[in-house]
């Protein structure tokens, strides 16, 4: 008798027969209608709550039900795996939930206003009796921030990830390490009190006789603060996952470090960065706190990003939400939609171009 | 082209560690050199340090003089990458980069060095992974991932994107070590075909390997473990495996070790 015989119960390393039965689907169909059945006769029956609850029961019925189903027929160990297969398959579910609610409503209710006055028109004398206006100078006003803002943050990230990971030794290099996690769980309100005290107030001044002024570059730096940690941390990890052997194969063929750095493993760690450069991007555009403190919003097309008030996407339906017109509504559903939307083209087009420069697999 | 080296008390450190102890050895130009011994002995650290790898570490440092044709390549007003051109490496485990096609790995060193010209990378290109016995493989795929190469033919893809700067020395850390006998014996036929241009210095656990294809043999060992790796004997390969003057070496190489 073998060790794992003895020492572990229901094993045969020898059996007679290596197959097992399989609980037939007929009998997990009917175990699920009945789970879904009993539930609804309790529920609907006492009257507690309606087809949601009726749901959640249900798969608490079929969960239990499965395991003493599976448990008669395969067996403990093979239960146990029906059981959290199917509890996987239910949290997944239970993720994927309020994404698709959050996109169905968002498409159900921003459809109304999907028109071309939306994204060809500002709210410039739009008055709360007035059904038309849109969000075309807030979209500017998005582009522009955000735009500006990775200009910035990209480069400045990237370039900090590559000192932590390829030069950065000793202290100075841990202290920075440091700050740039403090600097990750920066509320967003605070960086633009920062910069509405740092930039608009001290600095702008001087470029426009002496008054301070709001300004959407003044807001692209407050979503920059915000950026920077996420570029950073994403891209330093994407860096250290890159072998060690690659790089040292590159400094035996006398290559420098500088060359070794840009041309293997930037490359090597881009899908990776594109990927973190792209969270950062979609959630500086989705700020609204910074853009209202020190960009003003506005309600007229301003292309200029450096001087006077501009309107951001997100400061856009926040503004349209608790506005007293019985059409703002509409137009914040439409701008939350046009703002998701942009996100997401954005994110494939980053991944796409990311991707032309790998070999096809 | 090919050049002497000669390391005199050559100690290496990994931080405070003593990883091998006061090694000296010369390596006649165009030769093969084996270096033999159990694991962690140093021969790996030995031969990083021949061409200045072994400082990529974090804390690892290095003692005493290695030379080149006479010229020190651990004095402070060296060039690290041109040290690096001129000793080549091949590594244990294929690192083709994974970004890069089969052409473009071969002439990565040219490219990365500046090497613009098409015509002249095209020729290198072919002129090295012939060399390197590959060319017949993948000249019809040259645009594939290196990485998507068995290994074997990853490890020749090395061997030539090495040979294709056309260093004066080439350094094998266990070359083969990953490979099937077949891939080992187009290695080890490559080797013999290589020394008539580089000097060749190859790590190996192999001894077979080490008798088959060196002309001198250095055999390294340790004491015990966290002591100093050292350079027990260094002799030509035929007086090593047929007649050693050490006890250990003659233990290690019958299998008696340990």
């Amino acid at each position: 008798m073998s060790l794992l015989e003895r020492e572990a119960a229901g094993v045969a390393m020898t059996p007679d027969n290596i197959r097992t039965k399989q609980l037939p689907l007929v009998v997990n169909l009917g175990v699920a209608l009945a789970a879904i059945v009993l539930s609804a006769v309790i529920v609907l029956g006492t009257g507690v709550g309606n087809w949601v609850l009726v749901a959640v029961v249900a798969v608490v019925f079929y969960l239990v039900g499965l395991y003493f189903a599976a448990s008669r027929v395969e067996g403990r160990r093979a239960a146990k795996n029906r059981t959290m297969q199917s509890l996987i398959y239910t949290a997944c579910i239970l993720a994927i939930l309020p994404l698709a609610s959050v996109v169905w409503t968002l498409v159900s209710k921003g459809v109304e206003r999907l028109d071309g006055t939306f994204f060809g028109s500002s709210m410039n004398n739009i008055s709360a009796r007035d059904p038309g206006g849109g969000a075309y100078h807030a979209i500017v006003g998005t582009l522009e921030q955000v735009g500006i803002a990775a200009l910035i943050a990209v480069p400045l990230g990237v370039l900090g990830a590559i000192y932590l990971v390829e030069y950065g030794r000793g202290r100075f290099a841990g202290t920075v390490r440091f700050f740039v996690d403090v600097m990750t769980g920066i509320p967003s309100i605070v960086a633009g009190l920062f910069i509405l005290s740092f930039w608009v107030l001290i600095v702008s001044p001087w470029f426009n006789d002496g008054n301070p002024r709001f300004s959407g570059f003044a807001a692209s730096l407050a979503l920059t603060v915000l950026m920077l940690p996420t570029i950073v941390r994403s891209t330093e990890e994407m860096l250290r996952l890159v072998p060690g052997p690659l790089r040292e194969g590159s400094y035996a063929l006398g290559v420098p470090q500088w060359k070794t750095i840009l041309k293997v493993v930037l490359p090597t760690a881009l899908p990776g960065i594109v990927t973190g450069v792209m969270l950062a991007i979609a959630r500086a555009a989705g700020e609204t706190a910074p853009v209202l403190l020190v960009a003003g919003g506005a309600a007229a097309i301003n292309f200029d990003p450096f001087a006077g008030n501009q309107q951001s996407l997100a400061l856009f339906v926040y503004q349209q939400a608790g506005d007293a017109s019985r059409y703002a509504p509409a137009r914040a559903w439409t701008a939350a939609l046009t703002l998701v939307a942009l996100v997401l083209v954005l994110t494939i087009a980053a991944k796409l171009l990311a991707r032309r420069n790998k070999l096809s697999r | 082209m090919a050049k002497r080296i000669e390391a005199s008390n050559v100690s290496s450190y990994y931080g405070s560690f003593k990883a091998i102890d006061s090694v000296s050895m010369a390596v006649e130009p165009k030769t093969i050199t084996a270096l033999i011994g159990p694991s962690g002995c140093g021969k790996s650290t030995f031969l990083r340090s021949i061409n200045r790898m072994h400082e990529v570490l974090p804390n690892a440092r290095i003692e005493g003089r290695l030379t080149i044709d006479d010229q020190n390549i651990y004095d402070p007003d060296v060039d690290v990458t041109a040290v690096r051109r001129m000793i080549g490496m091949v590594f244990q485990r294929p690192n083709p980069f994974p970004t890069m096609s089969i052409y473009e790995n071969a002439v990565a060193g040219l490219k990365l060095n500046g090497v613009k010209k098409k015509a002249v990378l095209d020729e290198a290109a072919e002129k090295s992974l012939r060399s390197a016995n590959l060319w017949d493989e993948v000249k019809d795929r040259l645009d594939r991932p290196g990485a998507g190469l068995s290994g074997g033919q990853q490890q020749r893809l090395c061997i030539a994107r090495t040979i294709a700067v056309e260093p004066q020395v080439v350094l094998m850390d266990e070359p083969c070590s990953a490979l099937d006998p077949i891939s080992t014996l187009a290695i080890e036929d490559l080797m013999f075909k290589l020394k008539d241009r580089f000097t060749i210095i190859i790590v190996t656990h192999n001894m077979q390997q080490a008798a088959r294809v060196s002309d001198k043999t250095g055999f390294f060992s340790i004491d015990k473990t966290g002591d100093p790796g050292r350079l027990i004997e260094y002799d030509d390969t035929q007086k090593i495996f047929s007649n050693p003057t050490q006890k250990k070496t003659e233990d290690y190489i019958t299998g008696r070790f340990g």
